[in-house]
């Protein structure tokens, strides 16, 4: 995991908010984005607005397939507080060599095999900037990606 | 128009949450791209397409969307349609090709506009 990464992860655990974790499965397709839809249940039932809801599950659901497709897989982990929905997914997948390029509209690595099955144009990182108040991304290299998004409620 | 009326313009079949047929949906979309789905539809409760997996539906109930209709006559697998029950997402059948199928309900007043 790149420095710096694990401190922040530990002040999310400390605080006051229901938190949960799922294991995002990177050798198996079919599964991918059932951790956003249980997510998505999770904040229907506590009972966010409609449109919160769908800017926070929309960007899990975007970082998510980025895990299963580009970094084998990796840990979703959810924290609820009463003003603000924060998402961490931490992969140690190959890690993102130009994070400006990657955020392009467009830009894209996958390969003709994930377009088949419909995602890879290259929409995903830029669609999770939209939909959040704060995403942050730390990357290395070799090791892996930790993304946290903010959406305020 | 009602989800019913969507299978029957389409001379297709409603093979889960038959229950929600007498819905109003407003607008619809066609895509084979999830990619393109997530990130430029807004509000369409209907989405047409021929790629079949389980991201269909996922992507669905991301959008927030009532009803996924399958072209040229692919078939969800029992796996799929089990997702699809759990979100409460209406999935048809249709024989016609995406072009037809988007053409059909077009004319007959489901617009790509939400709320319109
Ligand atoms: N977790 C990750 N680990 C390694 N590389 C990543 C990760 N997430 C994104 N990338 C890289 O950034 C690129 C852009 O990501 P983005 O989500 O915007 O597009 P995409 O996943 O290729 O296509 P789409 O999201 O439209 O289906 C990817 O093609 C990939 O090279
Ligand atoms: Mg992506």
């Amino acid at each position: 995991m790149p420095a710096g990464l694990q401190a922040k992860r530990v002040n999310e655990l400390d605080c006051e908010c229901l938190s949960y974790r799922f294991e995002v499965d990177g050798s198996n397709f079919t599964t991918a984005g059932e951790a956003s839809v249980q997510v998505k249940r999770i904040l229907r039932r506590i009972g966010f607005p409609p449109e919160t809801i769908k800017r926070a599950s929309i960007a899990m659901y975007e970082g998510e397939i980025n895990m299963v497709i580009h970094a084998g897989g990796g840990i979703a982990e959810l924290f609820i507080y009463e003003d603000k929905i924060v998402v961490v997914l931490t992969d140690h997948g190959p890690g993102i060599a130009d994070v400006a390029l990657a955020m392009k509209e467009g830009y894209s690595t996958a390969p003709d095999n994930i377009r088949a099955l419909g995602f890879g144009a290259g929409m995903g990182l830029p669609n999770m900037k939209r939909y959040t108040d704060i995403m942050d991304i730390q990357t290395a290299l070799g090791k892996g990606t930790v993304i946290t998004m903010t959406v305020n409620v | 128009m009602k989800i019913s009326e969507i299978a029957s313009i389409l001379n297709g079949t409603i093979l889960c949450c038959e229950e929600i047929s007498g819905e109003e949906v407003f607008s619809a979309c066609g895509s084979d791209m999830m990619s393109d789905v997530l990130a430029y539809v807004k509000n369409q409760a209907v989405l047409l397409t021929g790629l079949v997996n389980p991201q269909v539906i996922r992507t669905a109930e991301m959008m927030d969307m009532k009803c996924v209709v399958f072209v040229r006559n692919k078939a969800p697998s029992d796996e799929i349609l089990a997702i699809a029950r759990q979100s409460g997402i209406a999935v048809i059948k249709t024989a016609y090709r995406m072009y037809e199928a988007c053409g059909m309900l077009y004319a007959g007043g489901l617009t790509g506009k939400a709320g319109e």
